[in-house]
């Protein structure tokens, strides 16, 4: 365990430390002092506002937690609401777990530098809060734990850290939504998130951002799944953003253990992406996946990926697609790397625009040409999501709807 | 009614069709003969009113309503309706929704597909990764659900296995009202004159007069209808002596 001094020490060093990838963002020009607000009880929190209500089941936060085995919601700094409805399952808020609990510190900063880039030390330097979310061993989470970090005000930057951990034998959903209020513009998430997923456990983790138009949005995460874990990871970006950059990496160091990552974004105009995803794949018989969807509106979307095999008898496959509908730039950089003989790794990329011979197909089964091009997108962005409960599923198929409209 | 009169079209600035006349009753069903590359699809892919064949001269006439310029969209409602050879992938959609698409959620699918035996298919994509016969009974489901007026058939017996000819046939008759069907309440003469189902296939085999009683049979060659008469006699008159035959009349 590193003590908690070391960590500040290390971070202020990399306090200027500009990150590889993505827009290099002036984080002097934002405000992170506290912002209170009052914790709400279960039925204050089903008495929001309705448009705030909307915004927040979008973002796949269901006030009523129907359908759901916990919550936990932050709103800018503070934690307004945090309970777990399912034995086994724990949510609790980090800051406070951080006080109470000792084993909390054999997770904090143990897979994330914290000296990786200045986002990354001023999470460590200046933390608001964030969640915990820890099945006991052997517990299935039978419904989703729904986790929310909302901005309210303007000119914020949101620094969280979280810790999902799912013991040996453990099954757990978490669906994470992050969203703006609807007068909010311009701001900033720092979101620190590292995933523990141990012997025989399972793990999904969706993520669906809703975004303001000016904000800036730097996550960074690392997994580490043991002995015949799973680790499904999902990324939903359908709505206005000024920026995203992220690259979570995962670790697979158990044999026979598999990671997932599918990410779904929509770039509309003066949006800039740039999503990646790595996996190391370092025992025999491991298994990775990295689907990305990319709809460039006049976007610029960068993709990356990057797959590293080391290990004999591991199979991984990446897959990039990017359609241009609007007008914009796809980038998309797949890339492979096998350190041993007998690695099974493959890639696919393709970035085009709707073909017209697919329109006319659908015009001529009595579609209008709209109708068409909104089918055969809707085709291109529903990806066979393997291992989420079907519940999960629907909750997704739910965001890319909503957004739907005024996406294409 | 299908009216097609003086027809000319080009495909890239080449001439494909040329003072094509062709007129299809209610009811009526007709095959179309002729080698590769002689303009029959691109006949089927005009009717159907694929922009890329453009019209020089002439008129296309349906159900009275003039569609020589009319977009893909409005003659699939108006019911005009194809079963293609080659139909693209669509990645992503579900037979099951291009059959409720075809159907405008009016149909059973689980029940249609299972009468084409292409059950199993339904949770597919669209013709992805379909054999030459799958894609034939995907294209005919979907043509079951749109159920339009008059049906272009594009060989729908190529690449279809033995086993699967004669439920491809036997649908297609149906489809055309071509099938016997012994209705207590009706004459089978009275079947036969309430029929109002149009038909155009295209067959490089013949099997499909097998199953289907058609009416008429037209052979195109080099872009032009040389000629017209009984389907199965056409038929006869190709398999003994090929296409050259044509010659004799066109030139």
């Amino acid at each position: 365990m590193q003590p908690l001094e070391d960590i500040e020490g290390k971070a202020k060093a990399a306090a200027d430390k500009k990150a590889p990838f993505g827009e290099d963002l002036d984080l002097g020009k934002y405000d992170r002092s506290f912002v209170p607000h009052k914790y709400l009880a279960e039925e204050e929190i089903c008495a929001l506002p309705e448009m705030e209500r909307r915004l927040l089941l979008m973002s796949g936060l269901d006030v009523t937690g129907r359908g759901r085995g916990g919550t936990f919601f932050q709103k800018d700094t503070t934690v307004v609401h945090c309970r777990s409805l399912q034995e086994g399952i724990e949510v609790l808020p980090i800051k406070e777990s951080l006080k109470k609990y000792d084993w909390i510190k054999d997770y904090f900063w143990k897979l994330v530098p914290v000296d990786q880039d200045k986002y990354t030390a001023s999470a460590a330097l200046e933390l608001h809060d964030g969640y915990v979310i820890r099945a006991l061993p052997g517990s299935k989470s039978i419904y989703p734990i729904q986790a929310c970090l909302y901005i309210d005000k303007e000119n914020l930057q949101q620094n969280v850290h979280n810790l999902i951990i799912a013991e040996e034998g453990s099954e757990l959903h978490v669906i994470t939504g992050c969203t703006t209020s609807p007068k909010m513009k311009r701001g900033v998430h720092v979101g620190i998130s590292e995933f523990f997923i141990k012997k025989n456990a399972k793990l999904s983790f969706t993520m669906i951002h809703n975004w303001a138009e000016e904000m800036a949005v730097r996550p960074r995460s690392v997994a580490m799944v043991e002995e015949g874990g799973l680790f499904v990871n999902n990324y939903i970006c359908m709505r206005p953003v000024r920026s995203i950059q992220m690259y979570p990496v995962t670790h697979l160091v158990g044999e026979d253990s598999t990671a997932m990552f599918y990410s779904i974004v929509v770039g509309t105009p003066g949006s800039n992406f740039d999503i990646g995803g790595r996996i190391f794949l370092k025992k025999p018989g491991c298994r990775a996946e990295i689907i990305q969807r990319a709809i460039s509106n006049g976007a610029y979307v960068m993709n990356r990926g990057h797959l590293i095999g080391e290990a004999p008898d591991i199979k991984a496959h990446l897959e990039c697609k990017g359609l241009l509908l609007k007008g914009g730039v796809i980038d998309s950089i797949p890339q492979l790397s096998a350190h041993v003989e007998g690695v099974d790794m493959s890639h696919e990329a393709a970035v085009g625009k709707v073909a017209r011979e697919e329109i006319y197909y659908l015009m001529s089964r009595g579609l209008s040409e709209q109708e068409s091009i909104s089918t055969i997108v809707r085709g291109f962005l529903s990806v066979d999501i393997k291992g989420l409960p079907p519940m999960l599923k629907a909750e997704i198929d739910k965001a890319i709807d909503a957004s739907d409209k005024d996406a294409f | 009614m299908l009216l097609i009169e003086d027809l000319q079209v080009e495909l890239e600035g080449k001439v494909l069709l040329k003072d094509i006349h062709l007129e299809i009753l209610p009811g009526e069903t007709h095959i179309l003969f002729g080698p590769n590359g002689s303009g029959k699809t691109s006949l089927l892919m005009t009717i159907m009113g694929y922009p890329q064949y453009a019209v020089k001269r002439g008129k296309i006439t349906f159900k009275g309503v003039d569609i020589t310029h009319a977009p893909i969209d409005e003659r699939a409602r108006l019911g005009i309706g194809m079963s293609y050879q080659r139909p693209p992938t669509i990645n992503g959609l579900k037979l099951r929704q291009m059959i409720d698409i075809c159907a405008k959620k009016h149909a059973d699918a689980e029940e249609m597909a299972k009468s084409l035996n292409f059950f199993d298919f339904l949770e597919r994509d669209v013709n992805a990764g379909f054999s030459g016969g799958e894609i034939k009974r995907s294209e005919l489901l979907q043509l079951k659900a749109q159920n339009p007026d008059l049906m272009l058939f594009d060989e729908p017996e190529s690449g279809v296995d033995i086993e699967n000819m004669a439920l491809i046939g036997k649908t297609i008759a149906q489809l055309l009202q071509k099938a016997p069907v012994k209705d207590g309440s009706k004459s089978m003469l009275q079947t036969r004159q309430d029929r109002t189902r149009m038909g155009l296939v295209i067959t490089h085999t013949g099997y499909i007069l097998d199953y289907v009683p058609a009416d008429k049979g037209q052979v195109l060659y080099e872009g032009i209808l040389a000629c017209a008469g009984n389907p199965r006699e056409i038929f006869q008159c190709i398999a003994i002596s090929g296409y050259e035959e044509c010659l004799k009349c066109n030139l």
